[in-house]
C-alpha cells in the first residue's frame, strides 16, 4: 500500500489546476512583495550605496586638501624659518658695523680730551711760572732788603737785586 | 500513510485544495517576512533589516557567481522571492501534518511533484523569454545549434531534462522527508516503546529536514541563474 502510494499515488491525478495556481500565487507574490518589500529595500541599498561612495569621494578630497594645506605650511614655515635667520644675520652684521662705529668715536672723544687736557696742563704751567716769578722777586726784594738795610747803599743794593735776580732766572 | 488529496474539479481541470491552502499559506508567510521586515528602513539597518540585506547580498552572490551583475542584475528580485518561498514551503510539513477525514491538509507544498514542475516549468520559461529578449531570435535559435549541428536533439531533451530534473529533485527531497516524519510519527503513536523508540530519531531527522529543505531552497535558486545564465549570457 505505502509503494502504491509512492509511485501511483500522485500519477494518478495530474493536478493542472495546482500548477496553473502556483503560478498565479507565485506572480502575484513576486509582484506584492516588490512592491511592498524588496523594492523600497533594494532603493536604500542603493542610496546607501551611493552614499558611501560619496563619503569616500569627500574623504579623498578633504584629505587631498589636507595634504596641501600641509605643504603649503611647510612652506610657509621655511620660508620664515630662512627669514628669520636672514633677520638675525643682518642684525648682527649692523650691530658689528654699530660697535666698530661706536668705539671709533670714543676713541676720537678720548683723543680730544687727552688734547685738551695737555693745552689746558701747559697753560695752567705757564701761569704758574709767572706767578711764581714775580712773588720770587718781590720775596727776594723783601728779604734782601731785610738783611742788607744797614750796610749797603743804594747803588750796591741796586747791583746785588740784579745778580740774584739773573742767577734765580738762571735756576728757574 | 496512503491520504487521499482533497480533489475538486473546475473546468476540466483538477485543483488539489490541500496544496492551494498550503502555496497561500506559504506565499502569505514570504510575504509577512519580507513586509515586517522592511517596515523600518534605515540608512544604518537593524535588525530585521539587516537579515533581509544578507539575503539580498546572498542571492546577489549567487547571480554573480553565474553571470555579470549587469545581466544577471534583473534576476535579484525572482531570485530572492524564489529562495525565500520555497524555504518557507519546504519548512511548512516539518512541525506537523494535519488529515481530516481521509485526506491530507497541512503539508509542504513542495512535497507536490504538480507545485515543484510549475516552479520549475517557470524558470525554464523565463529562460527561454530573457533569452530571446536579450540575444534576439535569430542568435537564441543559433544557439541550439552549437557547437555542432548534431547537438540539436540532445539540446532539445536537454531543456526538458532541466525542467524535470529541477522540479523532481525538489519534490523528491521533501517528500521523502515527509514520508519518513510520517512513519516516524506513525511509530510514535504505537505504544510507550515506540514512542521511546521514534523521539531520537525524529528529531535528528526533523533537524535534518530542515538542513535539506535550507539546501534545496539553495540549490533551486541557483538552478535557476545557473539556467538564466545559460540563455542570457552571450559567451556560451
Amino acid at each position: 500500500m505505502l509503494s502504491e502510494s509512492l509511485v501511483l499515488g500522485e500519477a494518478m491525478h495530474f493536478n493542472g489546476g495546482d500548477i496553473i495556481f502556483q503560478l498565479v500565487m507565485f506572480i502575484i507574490l513576486l509582484a506584492l512583495i516588490k512592491k511592498f518589500a524588496f523594492g523600497p529595500l533594494m532603493g536604500i541599498m542603493k542610496e546607501r550605496e551611493s552614499h558611501i561612495a560619496n563619503e569616500i569621494e569627500a574623504a579623498e578630497r578633504s584629505r587631498a586638501d589636507a595634504h596641501k594645506a600641509l605643504e603649503e605650511q611647510r612652506e610657509l614655515l621655511k620660508q620664515s624659518r630662512s627669514e628669520a635667520s636672514a633677520l638675525i644675520e643682518n642684525a648682527r652684521k649692523q650691530g658689528d658695523a654699530q660697535r666698530e662705529e661706536i668705539i671709533a668715536a670714543a676713541r676720537a672723544e678720548s683723543e680730544r680730551i687727552k688734547e685738551g687736557a695737555k693745552i689746558e696742563i701747559e697753560h695752567q704751567k705757564e701761569q704758574a711760572i709767572a706767578a711764581l716769578r714775580e712773588q720770587v722777586a718781590s720775596l727776594s726784594v723783601m728779604i734782601a732788603s731785610k738783611v742788607i738795610e744797614k750796610e749797603l747803599t743804594e747803588a750796591d743794593q741796586q747791583k746785588l737785586i740784579n745778580e740774584y735776580i739773573d742767577g734765580a732766572g738762571d735756576q728757574l | 500513510m496512503n491520504h487521499e488529496a482533497p480533489i475538486w474539479e473546475f473546468a476540466g481541470l483538477d485543483f488539489n485544495l490541500a496544496n492551494m491552502l498550503m502555496i497561500t499559506i506559504a506565499s502569505l508567510i514570504v510575504f509577512i517576512i519580507a513586509v515586517a521586515s522592511t517596515r523600518k528602513l534605515a540608512m544604518k539597518p537593524t535588525g530585521a533589516q539587516n537579515f533581509m540585506e544578507w539575503v539580498m547580498d546572498f542571492v546577489k552572490g549567487l547571480i554573480n557567481s553565474t553571470m555579470d551583475w549587469q545581466t544577471g542584475g534583473r534576476f535579484l528580485l525572482l531570485g530572492m522571492t524564489l529562495l525565500m518561498y520555497i524555504f518557507v514551503s519546504n519548512m511548512l510539513g516539518l512541525p506537523f501534518s494535519v488529515v481530516i477525514g481521509h485526506e491530507l491538509w497541512w503539508k509542504s507544498p513542495t512535497a507536490d511533484p504538480a507545485v515543484t514542475l510549475a516552479l520549475a516549468s517557470m524558470v525554464v520559461g523565463l529562460s527561454h523569454y530573457y533569452g530571446i529578449k536579450m540575444k534576439g531570435p535569430k542568435p537564441y535559435l543559433k544557439s541550439y545549434f552549437e557547437p555542432f549541428k548534431l547537438l540539436f536533439p540532445i539540446k532539445i531533451i536537454e531543456e526538458f531534462a532541466n525542467t524535470l530534473t529541477m522540479g523532481l529533485r525538489l519534490y523528491g527531497n521533501i517528500y521523502a522527508g515527509e514520508i519518513l516524519l510520517g512513519l516516524l510519527a506513525g511509530m510514535a503513536t504505537n505504544g510507550i516503546g515506540g514512542t521511546l523508540g521514534a523521539i531520537v530519531p525524529m528529531i535528528a531527522w526533523q533537524g535534518f529536514s530542515i538542513f535539506v529543505g535550507a539546501i534545496q531552497a539553495f540549490i533551486f535558486t541557483m538552478l535557476t541563474m545557473v539556467y538564466l545564465a545559460h540563455k542570457v549570457a552571450d559567451d556560451h
